[in-house]
């Protein structure tokens, strides 16, 4: 290797005194920052602090109001995101932008396709593919000629990455990379980083998973409320260090405490031997004031066990006992007469009616248990008025009212709208499903203390998660899934390591396919 | 080597990505031609008749792959029934029956395909217009023009032109030829060329198609400029078999929805990405042997109907049941 790719004093990229304001926001308000080649700086900050503001401002997608960016010294203008790549900006978003029903080769050069008198080249294309992945070390697991539905996400993130690098970027700007990752797949991610590092690449990256902050980044740049806090080296800090510089205030107390022993009442719903496409060998109990994670890596069925509990996809074997009674749920409708509710992963298409307001939205699960033809009011209920303003309270969502359409408000607020829903009916049985995926910091901790409150109240509530900090902060008991079937279960703070033994499949005597997923993390 | 038990055939149907379509076209044509050896005359196998299924599927598969570019890039176009009755009639009408008018005549009808395809193509990407209330609209103002100025056939195309409809080079129809010389140069478009690259880009994903620098309007107006070219070139070969236009030609054709069905049955998604100009064009022949079948048979007309349409919901689940196997 080379030596001139070390990181040199001049920085390859700067942004000064940027100002940005949006009707009745200033987004962003006098943020200066340099970047250097060959260096991972992490942007980090609650929502709405401006790192995407600010990214979206150096990647040409906004026009700063005041303030310069400046190129390799020299000042530069993006009207357009085209402009930025061509100069060797380019971005990730958090979600992939990538066709699925076309080739790896197609999606990297969209729009640039090699071409002779408007005839697609496609030597020339499947060359120049092979090339960029080559740069990736991914040339052997990917295939140009490869449809991308049938990649993993986390190729599909090599992908996206080697789309943005053919553009021969020296800035690399990602905008969460990691959020739809599993562990193992996050360990690919890295030594990627590593790569482009090395040939010299400035890589900037957003996250709210602070560990992988820490883990990766050179430098760390906090913003608040648009405004710049600090650039630091993450040598000099700690966590919480940045936590405070993030909120402003210290979150010792990351956690709410965990529930006693007399908290934990009886079994409400238990399943023996259930089994469906997805599943095997599934035995489990959930019981009143109880907080069960599920942990596992991405694809071991911890996804697919919550809509098999739910009667999304439900269990086609076993004995599903609901309070003790033989009840087997085929459907939603049915899981939620049963005083079930799934608050799902994916917020924006399985969580809420983007364009509907509030208030619809926290009703929508009281209606389903009306009859069709229940007269609905203007305040929606009739015989509680009061019910939407008190779900409001309770879960503190932020809104300008309970008129206003969901999807002006934040990730955070959202989340509590969907939480609120599932409070509407008396709901004995909760299941989270990535609940604080993409929410910041502060919402985080409080939507934490809502499911925890529900657990005091008699819920019993199973917690699915990929982040195995809040697994192990929030779990009365852990259970772990690898491969479709439970591979242990867990008493309450155990550690990480202890998990990640149980989700690579290692305590399930197949030791060649854990010895597989450990070779790959290496 | 494998053997070709029952069971192997099965798995590897289940496994192939060969589209349902070519294999219902291969089992509608086969138990078309069993039933009518049975309960028909047992002429269907007859070459002539077979020949003729392609004649008749020229019409509908000439826009239906025009249908296809708007429907790759996730548009739609409802407007091409009208625009094969104004074809047909304004070139009959201007043929007046002089083989020297037909260049003129010919000129003018694609110079008011490309305008119609234009004005569509900005409704739906300037005016963003709903492409169904877009193309349903262009469609409604060109019945009421035409309506407004002739009411039954008008005009003749001489018979020179008429050639284009019941010539044949060799043993073959030059429409059949003509047909097949259109599927290739739209195949070869859509398959090789920057444009069609642009048009699945644009249907799998209009935002990533943006970001990735693409100009989505302007590939999406070229669509349906291609796709009402093929209505056009439609209505030219159904005048020719006619000998003249009249208003109602296009409409009872139900060359709009039968297009759409029979792309949509040929693979290609509703909401844009994927498809095929073979698809379609199974697709096509599919309807094809079904109107022979139910000729030979003497299937009653409403039945007829009532068959089409629990064929068109067929091919369709089969292919959602198939991705939805391919998602497990």
């Amino acid at each position: 290797m080379t030596r001139e790719n070390k990181p040199t004093n001049e920085p390859v990229m700067e942004v000064r005194n940027i100002t940005k304001e949006f009707p009745g926001v200033k987004a962003l308000d006098d943020v200066s920052v340099k970047f250097y080649p060959g260096e991972v700086h992490a942007v980090v900050g609650e929502n709405g602090a401006g790192k995407s503001t600010l990214m979206k401002v150096m990647a040409g997608a906004y026009i700063a109001d005041e303030g310069d960016v400046l190129l390799q010294g020299e000042k530069v203008q993006f009207p357009h995101p085209q402009v930025a790549q061509e100069q060797g900006v380019s971005i990730i978003y958090q979600e992939l932008n990538l066709l699925p029903e076309r080739t790896v080769a197609q999606n990297i050069f969209l729009g640039r396709e090699p071409s002779r008198f408007g005839l697609v080249d496609s030597r020339a294309l499947n060359e120049a593919t092979l090339d960029v992945l080559e740069r990736l070390d991914s040339e052997d697991t990917i295939s140009p000629s490869a449809m991308l539905n049938t990649l993993s996400v986390a190729e599909q993130q090599i992908v996206e990455i080697a789309k943005a690098i053919s553009f021969d970027s020296k800035v690399l700007i990602m905008d969460e990379p990691t959020a739809a990752l599993s562990s193992n797949e996050v360990d690919i991610l890295v030594r990627l980083v590593e790569r482009l590092k090395a040939r010299g690449i400035a890589l900037i990256f957003i996250s709210h998973r602070l560990k992988e902050v820490f883990d990766l980044a050179d430098k760390i740049t906090v913003l608040k409320d648009g405004q710049l806090v600090d650039t630091v080296n993450p040598k000099d800090v700690n966590t919480g260090d940045v936590i405070h510089m993030m909120v402003g205030r210290e979150l010792n107390q990351f956690f709410p405490p965990l529930a006693e022993p007399g908290d934990i009442g009886d079994t409400v719903l238990s399943i023996s031997d259930g089994a469906n496409d997805f599943l095997k060998n599934i035995n489990l109990e959930l019981r009143a004031g109880e907080i069960v994670g599920v942990s596992g890596l991405q694809g071991s069925g911890r996804t697919e066990l919550a809509e098999a509990l739910f009667g999304a996809e439900p269990f086609k074997q076993g004995t599903l006992e609901i309070n003790g009674l033989n009840t087997p749920v085929r459907s939603p409708a049915q899981a939620i007469k049963l005083n079930m509710g799934f608050v799902t992963e994916d917020r924006k298409s399985q969580g809420i009616f983007p364009n509907q307001s509030l208030r619809d939205n926290m009703l929508v699960t009281v209606r389903a248990l009306q009859r069709l033809l229940a007269q609905v009011k203007r305040d929606g209920v009739r015989k509680n008025p009061d019910l939407v303003p008190t779900l409001g309270e309770q879960v503190d969502v932020r809104a300008s009212g309970y008129d206003q359409e969901v999807q002006y408000l934040s990730g955070g607020n959202q989340q509590k709208v969907v939480l609120a829903k599932w409070l509407a009916p008396d709901t004995e049985v909760l299941i989270f499903d990535e609940p604080t995926r993409g929410i910041d910091v502060e919402a985080k901790a409080s939507i934490h203390e809502m499911i925890r409150d529900l657990a005091k109240q008699g819920a019993a509530i199973m917690m699915v998660s990929s982040e195995l900090p809040e697994i192990v902060g929030m779990s009365d008991r852990i259970i772990v899934m690898w491969d479709g079937t439970i591979t242990g279960e867990l008493p309450a703070k155990s550690s990480e390591a202890e998990i990640m033994v149980l989700a690579t499949g290692y305590e399930n005597g197949d030791k060649k396919d854990a010895e597989l997923v450990m070779e790959s993390k290496s | 080597m494998t053997a070709l038990s029952l069971e192997n055939i099965q798995k590897r149907l289940r496994t192939s990505r060969i589209p349902p379509v070519y294999l219902m076209l291969v089992a509608i044509l086969v138990v078309s031609l069993v039933l009518d050896q049975i309960y028909g005359r047992g002429q269907m196998i007859d070459p002539t008749i077979l020949t003729n299924i392609l004649v008749r599927s020229v019409a509908l598969g000439i826009v239906a792959i025009g249908q296809t570019f708007v429907m790759i890039a996730a548009s739609i176009d409802l407007s091409v029934a009208y625009l094969i009755s104004v074809t047909a009639v304004m070139s009959s009408f201007l043929m007046q029956g002089d083989p020297a008018r037909v260049p003129m005549a010919v000129a003018v009808v694609f110079g008011i395909g490309a305008l119609v395809g234009l004005v569509n193509g900005l409704i739906i990407t300037k005016l963003k217009v709903n492409a169904f209330i877009a193309t349903l609209g262009t469609g409604l103002i060109l019945k009421g023009a035409l309506n407004a100025s002739f009411s039954n056939f008008t005009g003749a195309v001489p018979e020179s032109f008429q050639t284009l409809g019941y010539g044949r080079w060799g043993p073959v129809p030059i429409s059949i030829i003509v047909l097949f010389a259109i599927a290739i140069v739209a195949g070869f478009v859509l398959y090789r060329t920057k444009f069609g690259a642009h048009l699945y880009g644009i249907g799998g994903n209009e935002v990533v198609a943006r970001l990735s620098g693409l100009r989505t309007d302007r590939v999406v107006i070229i669509a349906h400029i291609v796709c009402s070219m093929s209505a056009v070139m439609t209505g030219l070969f159904v005048v020719s078999r006619l000998r003249s236009g009249a208003p109602w030609i296009g409409p009872d054709g139900l060359y709009d929805l039968e297009s759409i069905a029979a792309v949509v049955v040929g693979g290609t998604a509703l909401s844009g990405g994927v498809g095929s100009v073979a698809g379609t064009l199974a697709g096509v022949v599919i309807f094809g042997i079904l109107d022979t079948a139910f000729n030979q048979l003497g299937v009653d007309t409403f039945l007829k109907s009532v068959l089409r349409g629990a064929i068109i919901i067929l091919a369709v689940a089969s292919y959602t049941i198939r991705s939805r196997r391919e998602a497990s």
